[in-house]
């Protein structure tokens, strides 16, 4: 799979940019600060309908416009599909695949698989569970879909459920009578176990695929310094993905913390409380592992993810943000070698020459002034 | 701003659902500029919604009398009876020409977001209809969405040691959306393909 073009408007710094890629690899080169991740972003917003960067939208959207576009072509198979998605902060995107309006931009998941390396994903060895957990429902995404609507049920459930239990606690607190009504706990519960189970197995599956591919990718990248281990760290006492058993623990585990859940107001047990252990020899990385460390860990979370997806029988696009700076001359050259075969390779840099040799095929200079391939 | 009459119609029409700002003052306009007949038209048929359409005392939904069409049609079965959230949904149902038992509009979902609990739907009123014990079928047709499945689970629960049957509409409907969004053929599959919950 590759990307064909790519055409932004009032995208980020962009009022209006248009890019022809190849398929094999890319460099776009440019000084800081001249919009290198903002394209890279746009196309990791059509992969997933969300920026690596930011949680809302409203800072996509160049300055001073309402919204912003995204068209991109994307070839796979030999044939191409035209994507577009028009961002609306504070309402929901318009979405076109092909020639034809789409009835929910959700539709357009799956259209583009797309790996994307950035320096915030730092933040998955040492930033808070909801990073980790962001990290595998997106993957859980991009390999079957479907997991979109799941994991949107199960948000808004928890969303209600919070909802009710907040309001019963307010109610409590001020001694009024108003909304302490607890009569659709159980509902909520039923559902929030359905959805969980769902969710959580899902969740199971993928780490049991993906886990050998990060301790293969952080061998790859370290070379035998340590062995990374990835395992999930769940809430509630669960071994396999049966979605039956998961719900049953579900729900035991609902009633026993329904004291301290009507209490304290707010939804404790489920799916959206666990967390991804990341060990590197005996020792957790996060809180042990050195900068460098952390930094290989992170990348090879996403060249595990971009091994299994390949692994599914679909090339994704690799996108490497800026990474090679990072890395000492020994990472750098192997990572080369790691990634090298891609059948598309985007890789972004301030400085050309941090970039091995090897990955040096079309060039694109990143200016003010826009995009223009150079070579 | 505009002056008197033109920007109380703005305002007016701005706090219609889906309606903003611009959109009302489109609207405006054009009602201004539109010919009189047309305007007097559109003013009457506003008055009458609220002078002639009322609740149906039996099934919520709305009627131009004491009941609703559907309650009064005496072909009707009265041993099914299909839950469902708004009005629009009875007029969806219809459609399909699937169905040919009676209504009960709630009025809504359960939606704890929205400060709506079993309380403010016409819950109690479902009751004491099912009390009556002619009903041997309930078909719970809320949204298929969160809070659409939450209602269904919820009555679903409270209905069971009546003894009545409870049906759900089958999967295929588009999760996560409206009733009144899908097609007939659909809609009337889901209806067909109803399984017990
Ligand atoms: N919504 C927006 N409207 C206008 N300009 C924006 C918007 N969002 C970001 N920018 C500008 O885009 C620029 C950042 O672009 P980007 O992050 O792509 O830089 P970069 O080329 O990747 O730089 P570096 O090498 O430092 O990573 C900043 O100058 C920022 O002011
Ligand atoms: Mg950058
Ligand atoms: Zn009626």
């Amino acid at each position: 799979m590759y990307v064909r073009r790519l055409e932004l408007v009032n995208f980020r710094s962009y009022e209006r940019v248009e890019v022809d890629f190849e398929p094999g690899g890319s460099v776009l080169v440019g000084a800081n600060g001249v919009g290198k991740t903002n394209l890279v972003e746009a196309l990791g917003y059509v992969a997933t309908l969300g920026s690596h960067r930011v949680a809302t939208d409203a800072p996509l959207v160049r300055a001073g416009a309402d919204s912003a576009v995204i068209r991109c072509a994307i070839v796979h198979d030999g044939r191409e599909l035209l994507v577009e998605l028009e961002i609306v902060p504070g309402r929901a995107n318009r979405a076109r695949i092909g020639r034809s309006p789409a009835r929910r931009a959700r539709d357009v998941l799956g259209a583009l698989r797309l790996v994307l390396f950035a320096p915030e994903d730092l933040e998955l060895v040492r930033g808070d569970p909801s990073e980790r957990r962001k990290y595998l429902d997106d993957l859980l995404v991009a390999r079957l879909p479907r997991y979109a609507g799941v994991r949107a049920d199960y948000e808004r459930v928890v969303k209600q459920r919070n909802a009710l239990l907040r309001t019963a606690y307010l109610a409590r607190k001020t001694g009024g009578t108003r909304g302490g009504d607890l009569s659709t706990l159980d509902v909520w519960d039923t559902h929030l176990a359905k959805h969980g189970a769902e969710l959580l197995a899902g969740r199971l599956e993928l780490v049991a695929a993906l886990a050998p591919h990060v301790t293969k990718a952080y061998d790859a990248v370290a070379a035998g310094k340590g062995a990374a281990a990835m395992t999930y760290k769940a809430s509630v006492p669960v071994e396999t993905p049966d979605r039956t058993a998961i719900e049953a623990a579900l729900a035991t585990a609902l009633a026993e913390a329904r004291s301290s859940e009507v209490e304290r107001g707010v939804t404790l047990v489920g799916p959206h409380r666990d967390d991804v252990k990341l060990m590197l020899g005996e020792l957790p990385a996060k809180g042990y592992a050195s900068h460098g460390e952390c930094w290989s860990y992170a990348l090879a979370l996403r060249l595990a993810a971009y091994d299994l997806l390949r692994a599914d029988g679909i090339e994704p696009v690799l996108v490497l943000d800026d990474v090679f700076a990072e890395l000492d001359a020994g990472r750098r050259a192997r990572l080369a070698d790691l990634v090298g075969q891609a059948s598309q390779l985007l890789v972004t840099c301030a400085v050309a020459e941090d970039v091995p040799e090897a990955l040096r095929g079309n060039r694109y200079a990143v200016s003010e002034g826009g995009v223009l391939r150079v070579q | 701003m505009y002056e008197g009459a033109i920007q109380d119609l703005i305002d007016e029409l701005g706090r219609l659902p889906g309606v903003g700002p611009k959109s009302a003052q489109r609207i405006a306009f054009h009602i201004l500029s539109a010919d009189p007949a047309d305007v007097t038209r559109l003013a009457t048929a506003l008055r009458k919604v609220k002078e002639l359409v009322r609740f149906c005392a039996i099934c919520h939904n709305v009627a131009e009398s004491e009941q609703c069409r559907i309650c009064r049609d005496p072909r009707r079965s009265d041993e099914v009876l299909c839950v469902v959230e708004e009005p629009k949904d009875v007029v969806a149902i219809e459609r399909t020409g699937e169905f040919r038992g009676r209504y009960h509009v709630l009025g809504g979902a359960i939606n704890p977001l929205e400060g709506v609990g079993p309380d403010n739907l016409r819950i109690r009123e479902l009751m004491i209809r099912l009390g009556e014990g002619t009903v041997k079928e309930l078909i719970l047709a809320t949204d298929p969405n969160t809070e659409g499945e939450a209602t269904a689970t919820y009555i679903a629960l409270m209905v069971k040691p009546m003894g009545i049957s409870v049906t759900r509409l089958a999967s295929g409907l588009p999760v996560g959306g409206d009733l009144e969004y899908a097609d007939e053929i659909t809609l009337g599959r889901a209806f067909e393909g109803r399984r017990a919950v």
